[in-house]
């Protein structure tokens, strides 16, 4: 993972202004080649098991009317992604959509803003992280793990243990880029729910369990499964996912595992070794777990999920037929119905085993 | 018992005097646009078919219970001295008994309106003429209804000093001007229109004057004097024409007086239907005429009359002349080549003038000015065949929309026989040869409107995308310097100019093109 003041990713946006203004200066209008990320050149890669893109590429081009808007706005980003790279600072998709009205570069709303970001991301073949631009910031870590920060300047080489904050340490950029230095913890437990996460650290899991415990808060964002990625390939700590036993739960698994459709263009993100946990659809009726029947919104997401490459292998396919077949849901609070501890007490250790026992 | 039908002859002046109507004398109305406007034809004939640019004064005064007094005056080429009372005191007397384009045919309508001013006035005409000489000539006169002669009530011969050349011709009607206003306001525009080269001025009874200035000097030729046609005539035409000629044989006579037959087209006709060459044409009996005038229609080999008889105004001046007065944003005009039905040669000429002074269009409402031989048709344009042809092209095949654009229609149709469905001569009848002329001159002024339209759209986009450039280009050229940390010597002018010409074609402001 490159840092923020990469000379690298500098290079690369150096190269991407000498190519349009050579264009320029020579007198033509300006092109520029992206990466295509439409549907169908979107692969799954079996080696990476993740999702890349294909060779397809299509050419922007300044002449052209339709397009001259968007080229435009990208050389804006870039432009403005290496003032945030030459001054060492950061920013967020929403600030940078707010920044540019100052330029005179008009988004018709965050999303085309945030598309451009993602244009930027495929040319030049680095996540935005790396020309300092982050999402807002909502996942977190908490358990034995002492880090040294290595970014910004002025905490680099300072440490801190991540037990020390009984809320969880959030994970923004100096985290997730700082350097392990010691660890006792032999697991980690990713947490779709910031409720469950903190249920586990009042009943002591990172003891009981000897884990490291992060919030996803959702759909982990990328500086949470880039420190996922990271705690399993660096330390080579076995990453456990729990999610509420529904589609969007698995999918939210699924991602840290395969990476998302949307990121095909990056890798290094994913964490192809990291098991999902539960709650699976077979949980449901296996611990007697209070349920609800599926919305038509999920119905449909499970179908969807069926045809999706990531879910090809056996186990996978099992559980969405589960899921179809009971038409039932649960979440993880679902355990409360049984006491307080249950979940860490009698599920927990239960399913460790059986995922241990698989692998 | 039996009763005796009476038969008396009557005089052609007692004929139009008993059948006024049928000659737009109906009403005070009718009767006050008619009279100015077979005044100003006049003048305007007196004019132009000796290659004058008229200068036409009409000065119109109210003296009271509905009696007005209608002055006109003209620079024509004036009336001799000796042909003056006849000219405007016999009706069906005068210089227009030829074959060749004029607004009137039979010098009548003047004649009518002095009529009727003198029925219902019981006043005389007062006509001042010189043709340019030491004199000019005075008359008061007035019409001898039963006889069909004038009455020379008064004469005098003046000296003219400053050797004027012209006609003035003053007199009283009955009228009704205020009801009639805005129909004699019309033609005076639309006559504007169609004679630019002429200059209209008319004073009121109000007083208030409106002029029409010349745009041009350039007149068209004067139509030349033919010879009849032989698809054109009937029996009573050759009968004339057979006690006119010198001609003593039947060849000759078909060579000589004919237009466009000469000998071996003569030869091969009389032979076809079985005439004998030599015969005396003096010597056919009525049966005969009879026979040779209905051979003549049937014979398909005679030549087209050619249109020397003709005064089309070309494409040029009719655009010139609704320029001057609409002032559009484009106008296509055209001239067809000439075509002839029955014998009678004729000649389309079509405009279709598009936006500026030409107003939007009110629902169900179409734009049309239709002119024939150069004189203005005001009434009954829903039965005339340029409202058939205009309802019947497509116009959405040329981009136009006659409900939302501002578009006017224009067809000058010249013959030496125009082909008025009824004796009011308003509008022109669905003869096949003409209808297929309009429609055509139409057509290709719908063509060159749509060629217009589409490259003013073009250049609209052409502008739009040259903003559009101007706005982005230098935004990318200042940030890709700065990425690439160079100065920011960009020549955007030469980048733009890679997909625009420097000088973008301009839409065409008109177009006057010969159709074919």
């Amino acid at each position: 993972m490159h840092h923020s003041r990469d000379p690298v990713v500098l290079t690369k946006l150096r190269e991407l202004g000498q190519e349009i203004y050579n264009q320029l200066l020579s007198g033509d209008f300006p092109k520029i080649s992206i990466p295509s990320r439409s549907t169908n050149n979107i692969k799954f890669d079996n080696e990476l098991r993740q999702f890349v893109l294909g060779d397809q590429r299509i050419t922007r081009s300044a002449a052209n009317i339709k397009q001259i808007r968007s080229f435009t706005q990208l050389m804006w980003v870039a432009y403005f992604a290496s003032k945030l790279v030459k001054e060492g600072k950061s920013s967020t998709l929403r600030d940078l959509y707010y920044h540019s009205l100052n330029y005179g570069v008009k988004f018709r709303g965050q999303k085309e803003s945030d598309d451009t970001v993602t244009d930027l991301e495929s040319i030049l073949e680095v996540p935005r992280e790396a020309f300092n631009i982050f999402p807002k910031e909502r996942s977190a870590i908490f358990g034995d793990l002492t880090i040294e920060y290595t970014t910004p300047e002025e905490y680099k080489g300072r440490r801190v243990n991540l037990a020390s904050n009984p809320d969880g340490v959030m994970i923004g950029l100096s985290v997730a880029h700082a350097e392990f230095i010691e660890t006792s913890a032999d697991k980690v437990f990713a947490i779709e729910k910031n409720a469950v996460f903190r249920r586990f650290i009042e009943e002591r899991v990172h003891k009981k369990y000897n884990a490291i415990l992060v919030d996803t808060a959702g759909q982990a964002p990328r500086l949470a499964r880039l420190l996922l990625r990271r705690l399993n390939k660096e330390l080579g700590l076995p990453i456990y996912i729990i999610t509420d036993a529904d589609c969007w739960g698995m999918h939210i698994a699924m991602v840290i595992i395969s990476g998302s459709a949307n990121a095909a263009h990056l890798h290094e993100l994913t964490t192809p070794d990291a098991k999902w946990l539960g709650l699976w659809a077979t949980d449901i009726k296996r611990y007697n777990l209070p349920s609800f029947p599926l919305t038509k919104l999920d119905e449909l997401r499970l179908q969807a999920l069926e045809q999706d490459p990531r879910y090809r292998d056996f186990f996978w396919q099992k559980e969405i037929q589960e899921f179809k077949r009971a038409r039932r849901r649960a979440e993880l609070e679902a355990f409360s119905a049984h006491g307080l501890a249950a979940i860490v007490e009698k599920y927990l250790p239960k399913k460790l085993k059986e995922v241990q026992e698989a692998a | 018992m039996i009763t005796r039908e009476k038969f008396q002859a009557i005089s052609p002046a007692d004929f139009f005097y008993r059948n006024r109507e049928i000659a737009g004398f109906d009403n005070p109305v009718r009767a006050t646009y008619t009279i100015i406007r077979e005044l100003v034809e006049n003048a305007l004939d007196a004019c132009e078919l000796y290659s004058i640019p008229p200068d036409v004064r009409v000065r119109l005064v109210s003296e009271g219970d509905s009696i007005y007094r209608i002055r006109v005056e003209d620079n024509g080429v004036g009336v001799p001295y000796e042909h003056l009372p006849s000219a405007f005191a016999q009706v069906l007397f005068g210089s227009k008994y030829t074959i060749r384009q004029s607004r009137g045919i039979f010098g009548l309508g003047g004649k009518m309106a002095i009529l009727y001013g003198q029925i219902t006035t019981h006043s005389p005409v007062k006509v001042i003429s010189s043709t340019g000489g030491f004199e000019k000539y005075f008359f008061e006169l007035m019409i001898n209804i039963q006889e069909n002669k004038p009455i020379i009530r008064k004469r005098e011969i003046l000296p003219n000093y400053t050797k004027w050349r012209g006609t003035i011709v003053e007199f009283r009607f009955e009228g009704d001007y205020a009801r009639a206003k805005p129909k004699i306001i019309e033609y005076l525009k639309q006559t504007a229109i169609i004679v630019p080269y002429a200059t209209l001025t008319f004073i009121d009874p109000d007083g208030v004057l409106y002029r029409f200035e010349r745009s041009t000097t350039e007149m068209p030729p004067p139509p030349k004097e033919v010879k009849p046609h032989p698809h054109g005539v009937d029996v009573e035409t050759v009968e004339r024409m057979i006690q006119a000629t010198r001609s003593t044989t039947l060849l000759d006579f078909l060579a000589n007086s004919f237009h466009r037959v000469g000998y071996a087209i003569a030869k091969k006709f009389l032979k076809k239907y079985g005439f004998p060459l030599n015969k005396d044409p003096k010597n056919l009996s009525s049966k005969e005429i009879v026979e040779l005038v209905n051979a003549l229609k049937k014979f398909d080999d005679f030549l087209p009359p050619d249109p020397t008889s003709l005064s089309p105004i070309g494409a040029a001046l009719l655009r010139q002349g609704i320029e001057k007065e609409f002032k559009p944003e484009f106008v296509a005009a055209v001239q067809r080549k000439a075509s002839s039905y029955s014998g009678h040669p004729f000649i389309v000429e079509a405009a279709i003038a598009y936006g500026g002074g030409i107003p939007q269009p009110t629902p169900g409402e179409i734009l049309v000015f239709r002119f024939a031989n150069k004189i203005p048709l005001l009434y009954d344009l829903h039965s005339d065949v340029t409202m058939k042809v205009i309802r019947k092209i497509k116009w959405t095949r040329y981009r136009i929309d006659l409900n939302t654009m501002p578009i006017a229609f224009f067809v000058h149709v010249c013959a030496t026989k125009i082909p008025y469905k009824t004796v009011g001569k308003e509008y022109i009848a669905d003869q096949p040869e003409v209808e297929y002329e309009i429609e055509w001159a139409l057509k290709s002024c719908a063509r060159q409107l749509r060629n217009y339209l589409s490259k003013k759209e073009k250049t609209m986009i052409m502008q739009k995308k040259i903003d559009i450039y101007g706005k982005y280009l230098p935004l990318i050229a200042q940030f890709s310097a700065e990425l690439a940390e160079a100065p920011n010597k960009v020549d955007l002018e030469r980048v733009i100019r890679r997909v625009i010409p420097i000088h973008a074609p301009q839409p065409r402001s008109s177009s006057a093109d010969k159709a074919s």
